[in-house]
């Protein structure tokens, strides 16, 4: 029986006065992929900032110090020099176009890179757990398709990853199961072959 | 004597000074968005305790230069403690509020710090004695002194000391990430406490030094020295663009030349007497190569902030600074 890394009972977010989630439950197993989907406003962003460290939307680089210095700062609360070192070979094998830029400031990196960077810190920390908050965001569909193949490089590592996504049809397609979300509630949870043939998935998420 | 090479060196000498006290501005204002106006002060107490460290063992037979090493150990510490401090005690509560209260605040210290340097050392300008023979050195026909080369040596071994320190160590780093977003180094593990406490003791540390050097240069420490070196060095690190550290070591070298270039200068370029329209008109005065100056060399701060008018009007953001809203 695989162990649960994330569990959500009953999860409620609130600001003020309005409620963003309404009360979820969902799990994140060791070594699988789950996505969390759903249109602008459902709660999906509230959902993950309720978890523990994240990969802030909109990536939550430092702009101003290198690749370099990213990845070390995602290693910063460890004291393994050797670990973190054999880290850095490891996530520059993973995300070759971060070795190649690893002297070049991070603000001035593309959004795709900027990306592979987040994912790159994330890395380098040694979490066990990924939360991917859109990593598709304002990407253009090449470098969408990249940073994709990279999600599934780390999850073929045996990554635990809970990812965000706008984009359904891409989301369904590297993951194990997905939760559809609407207005605060998990309307749909199943695997994601399931969903990508359910009718209201279709209609709502595909386009079609 | 060369004019132009001499006032060079001595605008060298006093912008390293406000490079290094700029430096301190620029670090603290970089994590937490606060001008520590009691930053001046700090730099008037390390001159305050080297000057008596130098009176006490001025008579001891202890060679010079040991004399003068022991001033700047006893005066570290002490402004490290003191910038510790300030921060632990009259900003740290302030931390979360509106940002005009630190400010006040800031000021309110800087007379407290002030007034505190009144009480003990006294109302009157205090003279360093002379224990080192200050040995003046030609060349290309200016003249530069034992204690100028010693201060440009020294001020620039710690600047390249604290870009070692702030670009290649870890903690560096995390100063800068701080820098840039508390909430997200935050997130990697930083002690953001740690980081802006780290960032007062580092600046006092480096003011006291400037304390010291600026003090044996003029050879007088004062209690209120701290404000117009400070407001200058807070100019410096403006005109670089505050946050910035590079900017704020060009900041301070440029304003220390500019200042120099035309304190050298004013004095000739306003004297009515080279104009031909006007000497006409004052023959009375320039006769027999008389002088008519409009401004002298006691003009010199007006350089220093004509300067930064004009570097604020042309760049906002400062010489290195960035645009507004660089945050990703
Ligand atoms: N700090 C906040 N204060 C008030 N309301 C908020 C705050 N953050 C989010 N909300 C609201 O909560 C709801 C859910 O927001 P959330 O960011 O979780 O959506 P999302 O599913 O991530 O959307 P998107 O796909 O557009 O990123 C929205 O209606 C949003 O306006
Ligand atoms: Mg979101």
């Amino acid at each position: 029986m695989a162990q649960a890394l994330l569990e959500a009972l009953n999860l409620q977010v609130h600001y003020g006065g309005i409620s963003a989630v309404k009360g979820i439950s969902f799990v994140v197993e060791e070594n699988e992929i789950v996505c969390l989907i759903g249109a602008n406003g459902a709660g999906k962003t509230s959902t993950l900032k309720a978890g523990l460290a994240l990969v802030p939307e909109g990536r939550g680089i430092f702009a101003r110090l290198t690749v370099a210095e990213n990845l070390a700062m995602g290693a910063y609360h460890r004291r393994d020099a050797a670990g973190i070192a054999s880290d850095f070979e490891r996530v520059y094998g993973l995300l070759p176009r971060l070795k190649e830029r690893a002297s070049q400031v991070a603000g001035t990196l593309s959004g795709g890179e900027q990306q592979m960077l987040a994912i790159g810190r994330a890395l380098m920390g040694r979490t066990r757990l990924l939360l991917l908050d859109e990593p598709s965001m304002g990407l253009a569909p090449l470098m969408v398709e990249k940073v994709f193949e990279v999600v599934r490089a780390v999850a073929a590592e045996g990554m635990t990853i809970l990812l965000v996504e706008q984009n359904a049809r891409l989301a369904l397609e590297v993951c194990s199961r997905g939760y559809v979300m609407e207005s605060g509630l998990i309307t749909l949870a199943d695997t994601s072959s399931a969903l990508l043939a359910d009718s209201r998935v279709r209609a709502a998420y595909l386009g079609e | 004597m060369d004019i132009l090479l001499q006032q060079i060196i001595n605008g060298l000498t006093t912008g390293s000074v406000y490079a290094v006290v700029a430096l301190g501005y620029t670090m603290v204002y970089g994590v937490i968005q606060l001008i520590n106006f009691a930053h001046g002060e700090v730099v008037m107490i390390g001159a305050m305790v080297a000057f008596s460290v130098i009176t006490s063992l001025a008579g001891s037979g202890l060679p010079p230069l040991v004399i003068v090493m022991a001033a700047v150990v006893a005066a570290i510490p002490s402004c490290m403690l003191m910038g510790y401090l300030l921060e632990h005690v009259a900003y740290r509560p302030l931390r979360h509020a509106p940002r005009l209260a630190p400010l006040i605040t800031a000021i309110g210290m800087s007379i407290i710090l002030q007034h505190l340097a009144l009480l003990l050392w006294g109302r009157n300008p205090l003279a360093f004695p002379q224990i080192i023979d200050n040995r003046v050195f030609g060349i290309g026909g200016a003249a530069i002194s034992s204690v100028q080369i010693a201060i440009i040596l020294l001020s620039l071994t710690m600047m390249a000391g604290l870009s070692w320190f702030v670009y290649r160590t870890r903690f560096g780093i995390a100063i800068r990430a701080t820098a840039e977003n508390v909430h997200v180094a935050g997130l990697m593990g930083v002690n953001a406490d740690r980081v802006i406490a780290a960032t007062f003791v580092i600046g006092a540390g480096l003011g006291a030094v400037a304390g010291v050097m600026y003090g044996s240069y003029y050879g007088i420490a004062h209690y209120t020295m701290g404000f117009s070196l400070g407001l200058k060095a807070f100019s410096a690190a403006v005109l670089g663009g505050i946050g910035n550290i590079a900017g704020a070591m060009l900041g301070g070298i440029l304003l220390g030349l500019v200042e120099a270039l035309g304190t050298g200068y004013v004095g000739e370029l306003t004297d009515l007497c080279h104009w031909p329209i006007a000497s006409g008109m004052l023959a009375g005065h320039c006769a027999d190569g008389g002088n008519f100056v409009l401004f002298g060399s006691n003009y010199q701060d007006v350089f220093a902030f004509l300067m930064l008018i004009l570097v604020l009007v042309f760049r906002p953001s400062g010489l290195l600074g960035e645009r507004v809203s660089e945050r990703a």
